[in-house]
């Protein structure tokens, strides 16, 4: 599905373009071609005595429907082996995100509009709850990736856990001389500022409850009952930790991005298990009861 | 050693004028052998005249033997190279301290009753064979028959040309680095000399010397391996900093200006020893009459295959005659003697080795012809004294062919090259039907490209009729670029006229270009240097013979980037051809090469070849269509140019100028899945190549850690396997021959290679998927591979890079593997167009 450079290099500097707009929205084309035929199939054809799943053409439109699906659940396997051969993983997705799009149309051009509490359904829905998660992917894919550039600058992740472990270090140096209610004030900080946790945590950007903040609010409290000495030591103190405060909002916010980039997955993913599972059972049961 | 200190010996001297010029109170017989200089040479000949008690005086000027190797440092390691050469002499050679050396040599003279007279420095030399007379001056003159010259050329330092040169802090010699404490010194020069220096003032890091090495060249080519190893190690271990490329440009009381490839740099200097090697002691050398091979500085006394000058009765020997090494130097003390004495079918002692390499070549020629052939008919061999020739010959290789014979294939890869003794060659250039041979005369080379870039084969060469062709190795040649002036100027004028031919096309000749190449000159441009400034008179054209420039046009007050470029190029030809001032101003974005060809010189070259000036109105009137859509835009959308300007100007900052094949991460697509770098680890044998996050980023656009596949690759200067090369496409990979001595790591500038071992083998991907069984896709985890370590020894550690995904036919795993189509690989002359800017990126 790529293009293959020229002998003589390796790149391709004519292909700098997203999986969205790739080859000038190429897979979009193809998937309202397919679109266009599947609506244009179902007013012609005159299904008697009203367009459902078991007219020919809706064995068509279902054979179809199922095929690309199971084609759909392959970009699982192919971004992940990337071996030989003469593909793109950006063409796939082009495709996957234009064809899962068109799956929509053609299933339920499929069902004829004939809904119920039924197995054909729970496949339907499966499948539009596959597609709805799909779409919000293709929202954060394209929203979400300049906010996570922007925030981490030049910085990488695990430069800037190792700034966070760094400034702890510093912090515990830092809060040697200090008197033990100060000291255990700053402990908070070194204990309490978690990042990364479980999902909400991550998705809200988990700030909650976030020791470091706790430690510099209480910090400005101390101030008064402290000496002039002291003073002097709880002002570095409070310039490390007002650091650490920055280093942590930075990191809660990149993990925040990813977070929103996969939690999609998360429901997309298993959706389509159970998407195939019920399209097996779908099948299977139109077959017996046929 | 004699040690001639800034021509101090040479001054009252005068020509030869018959015997009898100055008597002064002779003392003495006639001596039937007189030899200048104690050090290795000099001792060895005395040593073996002592053997073979012919009568013989040694003079020496100081009160020691050998004074060069007396002043190397305390302690010094001296090593015995060539490793293949044998010695053969009176005196013995081992590697070893300086000081044991020293002593086996005083004790060898003082058995074979060598007759030394210490003190001894001369003045003057008259006289003819058979009675010479030697002006000591101290008033005595000594009488030979003949005379040894052995005196060596570390008396005549090459000294610093920059501004401040002269300064009282700048030295050629560096007897005892431990003198020196807690300063800043800059050593100068890449030799041996200058690398052993720096080493010494950083062996005892107690003394607080802050030592910096600044060298002309990217590599240590000149240096012995083990020396360039060491230095490469303590850069490593931070102890010491080297800048190479670098040319120093300003000296002042406690400060030095070096200029490198990333602009100029002003550091603390309390002490500059320079070693920039020697030459030879020239003015003494020519008042006794001896004729160099060329007015040259470097140039080394004409000499016979027996050491005899062009003054009968006098001989030559040693590092004057253009041998330095000390194994040389004493095979050749013997071989003097020897020849003095009247051998005449002497061998000297690597004859065997010779004779074997060009046994079964036609001709019938003995080792001594066939190195007189070679040096003759080779054009870029003439500098090269017969005895240089023959170490010269110990490296390459002579290879006879029949016509039709293919010397080298295209696209295969070989650095080597090849001087064409007899014969001619044919070069296949173009492919299909455009397919036409251009043939290349006896004299010349062929295949110098892999000299300077390392690229493969880029035509295949045959034999036009049964050829005799010397193999030089690119390290030898290297060598012998970095040594011998003429071999430099040739290669440097036969690679100019090429490019010149094949970047123009247009049916020109080798013959239509004589005119143009007489004044062509070659410059260094340094980074951010201007070749051509917008608004100035003048016509000249520039060709960029390596590294690449920006064209950058004042639009609105604000310079604005008009293109790239890359090596292989030429610009100046709107002003040569239309008149009028020049339009833009052209700089260099990596420390480049140019050719500067002289206007008039050029007009009159297109006034006789109309093709080439249709080719060049062709080319300025594209030019001029991408200048003018630019400054159009400029007009109607600034900030997208400026923005376009402003790209092009940070990748031109991240070394894009001197790359071949970049990638380029465009944020505002990139999720941040890493498949790149796990596709990468899954071609090559479980071990990225790229580190996404890592690296600059500007306007979203990210230069990750990962290979740009230098034009001139800096991995590739000093592989000892020679292991690294270029493929067909452009792709500096690492072959299966590396040792991991992790020279290339060090080199490189832009930390994309990795000294690692080859992981266990993962379980297939299904059974990750369905079971959970093995790390999954990418890099395997240091806790996963400890735990499936294969039982026996690790496999070693290789250096490991970006090979571009090398035979594989979908391209680079990187960009194919990229959901998004974030990661791209670009080259920066496609780039960097204004393409980018109509997609308003």
């Amino acid at each position: 599905m790529a293009k293959t450079a020229k002998t003589g290099e390796r790149s391709n500097p004519g292909q700098h373009d997203g999986f969205l707009g790739y080859r000038n929205f190429r897979w979009a084309w193809r998937a309202g071609a397919l679109c266009v035929i599947a609506i244009a199939g179902y007013l012609l054809m005159d299904a008697e005595p009203r367009p459902n799943g078991g007219s020919v053409y809706g064995y068509a439109a279902g054979t179809i429907a199922a095929l690309l699906v199971l084609w759909l659940t392959l970009l699982g396997l192919r971004k992940r082996a990337i071996t030989s051969g003469n593909w793109s993983l950006k063409a796939w997705v082009s495709a996957h995100v234009y064809l899962g799009l068109a799956v929509m149309v053609v299933a339920t051009l499929h069902s004829g509009f004939q809904f119920g509490w039924n197995i054909h359904t729970l496949a339907y829905a499966l499948m539009v709850l596959v597609v709805v998660s799909g779409l919000f992917g293709i929202t954060v894919y394209a929203l979400l990736p300049r906010y996570l550039s922007r925030n981490r600058g030049e910085t990488t992740q695990k430069q800037m856990l190792e700034t966070l472990k760094a400034l702890d270090r510093q912090i515990n140096e830092a809060a040697q001389p200090l008197s033990e209610v100060q000291a255990r004030v700053v402990q908070m900080s070194l204990d309490g500022s978690r990042v990364g946790g479980g999902l909400w945590r991550r998705l809200s950007g988990g700030r909650g409850g976030c020791g470091n903040q706790r430690a510099l609010s209480r910090l400005r409290g101390l101030r008064r009952q402290a000496t002039d000495v002291e003073l002097q030591m709880l002002d570095r103190m409070e310039e490390l930790l007002q650091r650490k405060a920055v280093a942590l909002a930075q990191v809660r916010r990149h993990l925040q991005i990813r977070a929103w980039l996969s939690v999609w997955l998360a429901v997309h993913v298993p959706a389509t298990i159970a998407l195939i599972a019920a399209i097996t059972a779908h099948v299977f049961s139109v077959f017996i009861y046929w | 050693m004699v040690k001639q200190r800034g021509g101090r010996v040479g001054t009252a001297v005068h020509a030869v004028c018959g015997p009898g010029a100055t008597r002064g109170d002779v003392v003495e017989g006639v001596h039937r052998i007189a030899i200048l200089g104690s050090g290795p040479a000099g001792l060895s000949a005395a040593a073996h005249a002592a053997a073979r008690g012919v009568s013989h005086i040694l003079l020496e000027k100081s009160d020691h033997l050998s004074d060069t190797i007396f002043r190397y440092q305390r302690g010094k390691h001296i090593m015995a190279t060539p490793s293949q050469l044998v010695v053969r002499a009176d005196v013995s050679f081992e590697p070893g301290k300086r000081e044991t050396i020293l002593d086996t040599w005083s004790s060898e003279a003082a058995k074979h009753k060598v007759n030394v007279r210490y003190h001894a420095e001369v003045k003057s030399i008259t006289g003819a064979k058979g009675d010479f007379s030697i002006a000591l001056s101290d008033g005595s003159v000594v009488r030979a028959e003949t005379i040894v010259l052995a005196i060596g050329t570390q008396g005549n330092p090459n000294l610093m040309s920059c501004e401040g040169g002269g300064l009282s802090h700048v030295q050629y010699q560096l007897d005892d680095p431990a003198e020196y404490v807690d300063e800043h010194i800059c050593v100068v020069g890449g030799g041996d000399a200058g690398i052993e220096n720096a080493l010494g003032l950083i062996a005892d890091r107690a003394q607080g010397n802050t030592v910096t090495l600044v060298n002309r060249g990217a590599d240590f080519a000149r240096a012995k391996e083990a020396n360039a190893k060491a230095l490469l190690a303590a850069q490593e271990a931070g102890h010491i900093t080297l800048l190479t490329t670098a040319e120093t440009t300003l000296i002042e009381p406690g400060w030095i200006t070096v200029d490198t490839p990333e602009g100029a740099t002003r550091f603390r200097c309390d002490r500059v020893i320079a070693r920039l090697g020697s030459a030879p002691p020239r003015k003494f050398v020519e008042s006794i009459g001896l004729e160099f091979t060329s007015a040259a500085r470097e140039a080394f006394p004409k000499l016979s295959p027996t050491f005899e000058s062009t003054v009968p009765g006098i001989y030559v020997i040693g590092a004057l005659a253009g041998y330095p090494l000390i194994k040389h130097c004493i095979n050749q003390g013997y071989d003097v003697v020897e020849y003095i004495g009247g051998a005449v079918d002497l061998k000297p002692a690597d004859e065997p080795i010779l004779e074997a390499r060009l046994k079964g070549l036609p001709g019938n020629r003995s080792v001594a012809q066939w190195l007189e052939f070679l040096r003759q008919e080779i054009e870029i061999l003439r500098g090269l004294s017969p005895l240089q020739m023959r170490e010269f010959l110990l490296d390459s290789d002579v290879r006879a062919y029949q016509s039709g014979d293919v010397i080298f294939k295209r696209n295969s890869v070989g650095s080597s090259v090849f001087g064409i003794a007899s014969g001619s060659v044919e070069v296949e250039v173009g492919g299909g039907r455009k397919r036409m041979t251009v043939t290349i005369p006896r004299g010349s080379i062929v295949g110098e490209v892999g000299l300077i870039s390392g690229r493969p084969r880029g035509a295949t060469v045959r034999a036009a009729e049964p050829s005799i062709l010397l193999e030089i190795p690119r390290m030898a040649a290297l060598r012998l670029m970095a040594s011998v002036k003429e071999a430099r100027d040739t290669v440097n004028r036969i690679t100019t006229e090429r490019q010149l031919l094949q970047m123009f096309g247009s049916g020109l000749t080798p013959d239509d270009l004589t005119d143009v190449l007489e004044t062509a000159e070659i410059r260094q441009v340094k980074t951010g240097e201007a070749i051509i400034r917008e608004g100035e008179d003048g016509y000249d054209i520039f060709v960029v013979r390596s590294g690449s420039m920006v064209v950058e046009k004042q639009i609105g007050g604000k310079p604005v980037f008009l293109s790239y470029l890359p090596a292989g190029s030429y610009v100046g030809e709107m002003a040569l051809i239309d008149g009028g001032r020049r339009s833009a101003t052209v700089q260099a974005a990596i420390r480049s090469e140019v050719v500067r060809l002289d206007g008039d010189r050029f007009r009159a070259l297109l006034r006789r070849k109309p093709e080439l000036e249709e080719k060049l109105r062709a080319d300025m009137a594209d030019r001029r269509k991408v200048n003018g859509y630019i400054e159009e835009q400029k007009g109607k959308f600034g900030d997208v140019v400026d923005m376009y300007s402003a790209v092009a100007d940070f990748l031109v900052e991240q070394g894009i100028g001197e790359a071949t094949d970049v990638l380029l991460i465009d944020e505002t697509l990139c999720i941040g899945c890493d498949n790149c770098e796990k596709a990468c680890a899954d071609v090559h044998d479980g071990l990225s190549r790229l580190d996404r996050e890592a690296g600059r980023t500007y306007a979203h656009l990210h230069v990750p850690t990962s290979c740009r596949h230098c034009e001139h690759p800096y991995c590739m200067t000093d592989c000892p396997p020679n292991a690294i090369h270029r493929g067909p496409d452009g792709e500096v990979f690492i072959d299966e021959t590396c040792i991991g001595c992790g020279n290339c790591q060090r080199n490189c500038p832009y930390d994309v290679i990795r000294m690692d071992s080859r992981p266990p083998k993962k379980p297939d991907l299904i059974s990750w998927l369905l079971f959970g069984v093995g790390p999954g896709p990418g890099e395997p985890d240091k806790a996963w591979r400890a735990k499936h370590k294969p039982k026996g020894a690790e496999p070693p550690k290789v250096a490991i890079k970006c090979d571009m995904c090398i035979g594989k036919a979908g391209g680079p795993a990187c960009v194919r593997a990229c959901p998004t189509g974030a990661a791209i690989r670009v080259s920066p002359e496609e780039f960097l167009t204004v393409k980018r800017m109509n997609r308003g990126e």
